[in-house]
C-alpha cells in the first residue's frame, strides 16, 4: 500500500503537467488566436497592452517557447488578468477560495452524515417502507439538478415559509467577521461574535444542504449495500452468535467495515461536489469560485476560466490523494501488504 | 457458510432467452424504460401535438398555472408546458448523440489500447488519466467557452469529458477477452490483428459499455442542461431545459417557469438510473 | 440426567428464486447429555451446519424452521429474539470454520472477545473484560496474551486465530460449544493441535460439544457419539466405536473409506458423485444414485432411521455384515 501511495505521489507532478498542457492547448485554441485568451476584445486596439501581454506570454515566439513561458508563468502563480475584474486571476481565486471551501466542506459533512444515517436506516429496516423512503430521498438527491432543487427550495423555504434567509453568505449590509481563515463560521467564532456565527450558519445551511443532498445518493447507496453485505458475512454471524442484538451488529460490526469503501468514494464525490458547487453558488449568489467561473463562462472571460479549471483540477487531484492515504490508514489489513 | 448459503443461492433455472430474461427486470426498470420511451415519443411527435408553439407569445406574461396554460406562462407570455415538451427535442437527441460519440470514440481508443498494448496503450491511457483529472463540469465549461458558446461546441465539450470512461471500460473488457482460448486460437491461425479484434474480441465486450451508456444518458442530459444554464449551451429563445431554468432563476418568485423543465430533467435522470440499475443487476446475475 | 440438547423432528425449508420451497433438513432427532461430545458428519449440503445454526436462529432470512429443539428443557424454535440472544454466547458458544472471515477484520481481537463478555455482563468494565480476554488466551495457550489482544485478526496465524475464536466462544463459560468445521481451514499439523485443545477443554471444563465436520477423522478421537447426515437426514447414528466398527450404512462406510489410514498405507477412497441439491432430491433414499448396493426399493421408498445391529441406520440394505472387514 505504501508503494501504491508512493506511486500516486510520483504520478501527481506528471498529472499536473498534463493538466497544465491541456489548459495551454485550450488557451491556444481560443477563437483561433491565443491573444484572444489573454486580452479582452475591447482592448485589442490598445497597442501598449497588446505588446505587454505578448511579451509576458511570448506570443511572438514559436509554440514550444510559448509553452515553456506558459508553464513558467503558471509556476509563479500567474494565470493572467481577468477581463471583467481586471485583477490577476490568481488573486481573484485566492480571495474566493475560502467561500467555496466552506460551502463544499459543509456540504461534505451534511452529505456524509445524511448518507450514513439513511444508509443505516435502510439497511436496518431493509425491505420495509423506511427503506424505500430513505432510498427514494437519496436517489432524488443525485437525480435532481442542483440549480433547480436549489431554486425550488429557496422559493419554498425562504420566500414562502421564511425559515431560512435569502442568498449570499450574509444578509446585505452585515459586516463579515475579521478575516483570519476566510471561513466566516470559524472567523465569527474566533471573533467571539456568536450572533454573527448563527447568521453565517443560517445562510450556509440551505446551499450546503442542497449541495450535500446531491452526494447523499451515492453515499447512501454505498453505505446501504456495504452494510447489507456486511450483515450477511461471517463476522456478523459471529457477532450474533455472541449474543449481540441486530442494532449492535449493524453499528459496531458492519459500520466500521462500511467506512472503508466510504473513504474510497469520498474523493469521487468530491468531483460531484465541485460540479454541484459551481451551480449551487450561481443560484445562491455565493461569492466563491463557482459563481466566479459561471460569470467568467457567461462573459467569455478566458483567463478566469482557465485559472478556475486548473485550480479545480489541482483540488481534485489532492482530494483523491488524501482519499488514498486515508484509505490506507483506515484499513488495518492493508498496512502489512 | 457454504452449507448455509448453498440452497439459497441455488441458481435459478436458466432458460427462455431474451423474453424471459427481460421479464425478470424489476418494476422500477420497466417504469424507467416507459418514461424514456415516453420522451422519445414526445421528441418524434411533439410538433403535431395540439398545443401552443413554444416560441409564440400566447397569453399574458407570467401567469401562474391554469387550465389553459398547465405550467403557466413565462416572462414573454409563452406557454411553459409547450416549451417543456419541446425542450425534449433539444435535450434528448443531443444526449443520444453525445453518448453515441463518446461510446464510439472511447470504445475505439480503449479497444486499440487494450488489444495492441505497448506504447499505443501508454499514450492513450495517459490521455485518459489527464482528462479525468479535471472535474467534469470545469473541463466542459473550459472547452465550451474556448470553442465559443453554442450547442454544437457544448456537445463536443461533453464528448471530450465522457470518452475516457468508455475507453477504460472497453480496454478492461478487451484485455480480459483477449486471453480467452478462441482468440488465441484465431491469432495462432494467422488472422490479421484487426480482424481478430473485430470478429473475435469486440462482439464479447459490449455489455458493460451498453449498461454504462444507459446510466450515463441521464447524466449527459443533466450536464447539457447545466451548460445551458450557465449560458454555454443552447441560447434563448430556444426551449432548452437548462436555459429555461436559467430564465426561471432570474424570476424565482414565478416558480412555475423553472418547474416544468426541472421535472423533465428529473424524470429522465431517474428513468435512466432505474433502467441502468435493472440492466446491470440482470447481467451481473447472468454472468455469475 | 436430562439432556443438554434434544431435537425432535427438526425441519428447515428454503425458498429458491422461483418461490419454490424445499426441505434442507427433513426431520432430525438428536440428543446430547451435559459434557458429552457429539460429532455430526456429512458432506457440504447435508444439512449439518444449518441444523445447528437453526438452533440459535442464525439462519439467513427466509428460512422456515419447524419441529422442536430443547436446550436444558427450553424450546429454542420460535423463542423470542431477546431471549435467544441471552443464550447465544452465554450458554451456547460457537466456533466457525474460517476464523479469518469469522472475526471482524477492522476490530482488535481483544475488543471482540471483550465484547462477548460485556454483552452478557453489563456490570463488567471494558478494562476488566480485556483482562478476562487475556486469561482466556492463556487458557487456549496463546503466547504473549497481553500483546496479542491488542492485535488485529490478520496479524494472527491461522491456528492462533482459531484458538482466539475458541477463547471467544468460551468467554462466558458456556455449557454447550458448537464447533462448525473448526479445523477445515487449517493446515494438517495445526488441525491436530486444535483438536488436542478441544479435547483438553472438554476434559478440564466439562463442556458439552457438537462438532460439525465432513471429516470422520476429526471426530474419531474426540466424539462420544456420531450422527452421519446425508441429504438433510440422519442416515446413521450411534456411539463413535459402533459407527466405526459396526458400520451399517453404505454412506458411512464410504466416509470411513475416505479417511486416510494413519499408517500411510491405506489409499484415500472417495465416494463417487456429488451430494444432491435440495431442490432436486432423488426419489426414495436420496443416496441411491451414488450407492454401490442400490436395489429397486431404494428408488421407491425413503428408509426410516431404525435400530440395526449396534447403530441406528436409515437404509433398506444395511451393511451389518461388513464389521469384521472394517475393524481390521
Amino acid at each position: 500500500m505504501l508503494a501504491y501511495i508512493l506511486r500516486r505521489l510520483i504520478s501527481i507532478p506528471f498529472l499536473l503537467l498534463g493538466v497544465a498542457s491541456v489548459s495551454f492547448l485550450l488557451s491556444q485554441m481560443t477563437k483561433g488566436d491565443p491573444l484572444a485568451a489573454l486580452v479582452p476584445e475591447r482592448m485589442m486596439s490598445n497597442p501598449e497592452i497588446v505588446a505587454a501581454v505578448k511579451a509576458e506570454w511570448g506570443l511572438d515566439q514559436p509554440l514550444p517557447i510559448r509553452y515553456v513561458r506558459y508553464l513558467g508563468n503558471l509556476l509563479q502563480g500567474d494565470m493572467g488578468t481577468s477581463f471583467s475584474t481586471r485583477r490577476p486571476v490568481a488573486l481573484d481565486i485566492a480571495e474566493r477560495l475560502p467561500a467555496t471551501l466552506e460551502l463544499v466542506i459543509a456540504a461534505m459533512i451534511i452529505g456524509t452524515f445524511m448518507g450514513l444515517a439513511l444508509g443505516l436506516l435502510s439497511a436496518r429496516f431493509r425491505g420495509t417502507i423506511v427503506d424505500s423512503v430513505a432510498r427514494i430521498f437519496a436517489l432524488l438527491g443525485s437525480s435532481l439538478p442542483v440549480f433547480w432543487s436549489g431554486l425550488i427550495l429557496l422559493y419554498v423555504l425562504s420566500v414562502q415559509l421564511r425559515i431560512v434567509p435569502g442568498t449570499g453568505r450574509l444578509p446585505p449590509r452585515v459586516q463579515p467577521p475579521p478575516d483570519v481563515t476566510g471561513f466566516y463560521t470559524i472567523d465569527a467564532l474566533l471573533a467571539g461574535n456568536f450572533p454573527l456565527f448563527l447568521q453565517v450558519l443560517s445562510h450556509l445551511a440551505l446551499p450546503a444542504f442542497v449541495l450535500g443532498w446531491a452526494v447523499t445518493g451515492i453515499i447512501t447507496r454505498l453505505v446501504r449495500s456495504s452494510l447489507v453485505e456486511g450483515l450477511s458475512l461471517d463476522y456478523a454471524r459471529t457477532a450474533r452468535a455472541k449474543g449481540a442484538p441486530e442494532r449492535i451488529v449493524l453499528i459496531r460490526h458492519a459500520l466500521p467495515n462500511a467506512m472503508i469503501p466510504l473513504l474510497t468514494i469520498l474523493g469521487f464525490t468530491f468531483a460531484y461536489l465541485i460540479t454541484g458547487a459551481v451551480l449551487t453558488e450561481a443560484i445562491f449568489s455565493w461569492p466563491g469560485i463557482g459563481s466566479y467561473a459561471v460569470r467568467a463562462a457567461a462573459s467569455l472571460d478566458y483567463p478566469a476560466i482557465g485559472g478556475v479549471t486548473i485550480v479545480g483540477a489541482v483540488a481534485f487531484l489532492l482530494a483523491n490523494l488524501v482519499t488514498d492515504i486515508a484509505y490506507a490508514w483506515a484499513n488495518p489489513r492493508i498496512k502489512v501488504h | 457458510m457454504a452449507d448455509i448459503s448453498a440452497p439459497v443461492a441455488a441458481p435459478a433455472r436458466r432458460s427462455g432467452g431474451f423474453r424471459r430474461t427481460f421479464r425478470k427486470l424489476p418494476v422500477t426498470a420497466i417504469i424507467g424504460a416507459a418514461i424514456l420511451l415516453f420522451w422519445i415519443f414526445t421528441v418524434l411527435t411533439v410538433q403535431f401535438w395540439p398545443m401552443a408553439e413554444p416560441l409564440d407569445m400566447v397569453g399574458r406574461r407570467l401567469q401562474p398555472p391554469s387550465a389553459e396554460h398547465w405550467l403557466g406562462t413565462d416572462a414573454l407570455g409563452r406557454d411553459v408546458f409547450s416549451r417543456t415538451m419541446h425542450g425534449a427535442v433539444w435535450s434528448i437527441p443531443i444526449a443520444i448523440l453525445v453518448v453515441a460519440c463518446a461510446v464510439a470514440i472511447g470504445s475505439l481508443l480503449g479497444a486499440i489500447s487494450g488489444f495492441f498494448g505497448g506504447w499505443t496503450d501508454g499514450i492513450i491511457m495517459r490521455l485518459v488519466d489527464v482528462t479525468v483529472a479535471f472535474p467534469p463540469i470545469l473541463l466542459a465549461m473550459a472547452v465550451a467557452a474556448m470553442l465559443g458558446p453554442g450547442l454544437t461546441n457544448a456537445s463536443i465539450a461533453m464528448v471530450i469529458v465522457w470518452w475516457p470512461i468508455y475507453a477504460r471500460l472497453m480496454r478492461a473488457q478487451v484485455l480480459e477477452v483477449k486471453e480467452r482460448e478462441h482468440v488465441e486460437a484465431a491469432i495462432a491461425g494467422g488472422a490479421s490483428p484487426l480482424r481478430v479484434l473485430r470478429v473475435h474480441v469486440l462482439p464479447l465486450c459490449w455489455t458493460p459499455t451498453l449498461i454504462n451508456a444507459t446510466m450515463d444518458f441521464g447524466q449527459v442530459v443533466l450536464l447539457a442542461a447545466s451548460l445551458s444554464f450557465i449560458g454555454l449551451g443552447a441560447k434563448p429563445p430556444s426551449p432548452e431545459w437548462g436555459s429555461m431554468i436559467s430564465e426561471g432563476a432570474t424570476r424565482f418568485y414565478d416558480w412555475w417557469i423553472a418547474f416544468g423543465p426541472g421535472m423533465a430533467i428529473l424524470t429522465v435522470v431517474l428513468a435512466t438510473s432505474f433502467l441502468g440499475d435493472g440492466l446491470r443487476d440482470l447481467f451481473d446475475r447472468r454472468s455469475q | 440426567m436430562s439432556p443438554l440438547l434434544k431435537t425432535k423432528d427438526l425441519r428447515i425449508e428454503f425458498r429458491n428464486d422461483d418461490g419454490i420451497w424445499a426441505e434442507a433438513l427433513c426431520g432430525v432427532d438428536l440428543s446430547l447429555d451435559p459434557g458429552e461430545v457429539l460429532g455430526i458428519v456429512g458432506e457440504s449440503g447435508s444439512g449439518k451446519s444449518i441444523a445447528m445454526m437453526a438452533l440459535l436462529q442464525l439462519l439467513p432470512r427466509g428460512a422456515r424452521v419447524s419441529g422442536s429443539a430443547r436446550f436444558k428443557g427450553q424450546e429454542l424454535i420460535g423463542m423470542p429474539p431477546a431471549r435467544i440472544r441471552q443464550l447465544r454466547g452465554k450458554s451456547i458458544g460457537c466456533v466457525f470454520q474460517d476464523p479469518l472471515s469469522a472475526f471482524n477484520s477492522v476490530l482488535r481481537i481483544g475488543d471482540q472477545i471483550a465484547e462477548a463478555i460485556t454483552l452478557h455482563d453489563r456490570s463488567m468494565s471494558k478494562r476488566d473484560a480485556l483482562k478476562e480476554a487475556e486469561r482466556l488466551f492463556e487458557l487456549v495457550a496463546i503466547p504473549q496474551p497481553a500483546k496479542r489482544i491488542r492485535q488485529y485478526p490478520h496479524e494472527f496465524s491461522g491456528g492462533m486465530r482459531q484458538r482466539a475464536m475458541i477463547a471467544m466462544a468460551l468467554a462466558n463459560r458456556p455449557e454447550l460449544l458448537i464447533a462448525d468445521e473448526p479445523t477445515t481451514a487449517l493446515d494438517v499439523t495445526v488441525q491436530a493441535q486444535i483438536l488436542d485443545l478441544l479435547r483438553d477443554l472438554r476434559k478440564d471444563l466439562g463442556i458439552g460439544m457438537v462438532l460439525i465436520t465432513h471429516d470422520l477423522g476429526v471426530v474419531a478421537g474426540i466424539a462420544d457419539k456420531i450422527a452421519v447426515m446425508y441429504g438433510g437426514r440422519i442416515v446413521e447414528r450411534g456411539t463413535t466405536d459402533d459407527v466405526f466398527y459396526h458400520t451399517a450404512h453404505p454412506y458411512s462406510a464410504g466416509l470411513i473409506g475416505a479417511v486416510p489410514s494413519l499408517d500411510g498405507t491405506g489409499k484415500l477412497q472417495q465416494i463417487d458423485g456429488t451430494p444432491p441439491s435440495i431442490f432436486n432430491r432423488p426419489s426414495g433414499c436420496s443416496f441411491h444414485p451414488r450407492c454401490s448396493q442400490v436395489e429397486e426399493i431404494c428408488r421407491m421408498q425413503t428408509p426410516e432411521l431404525e435400530s440395526v445391529g449396534e447403530t441406528d441406520c436409515a437404509c433398506h440394505l444395511p451393511l451389518v455384515t461388513r464389521d469384521a472387514k472394517v475393524a481390521e
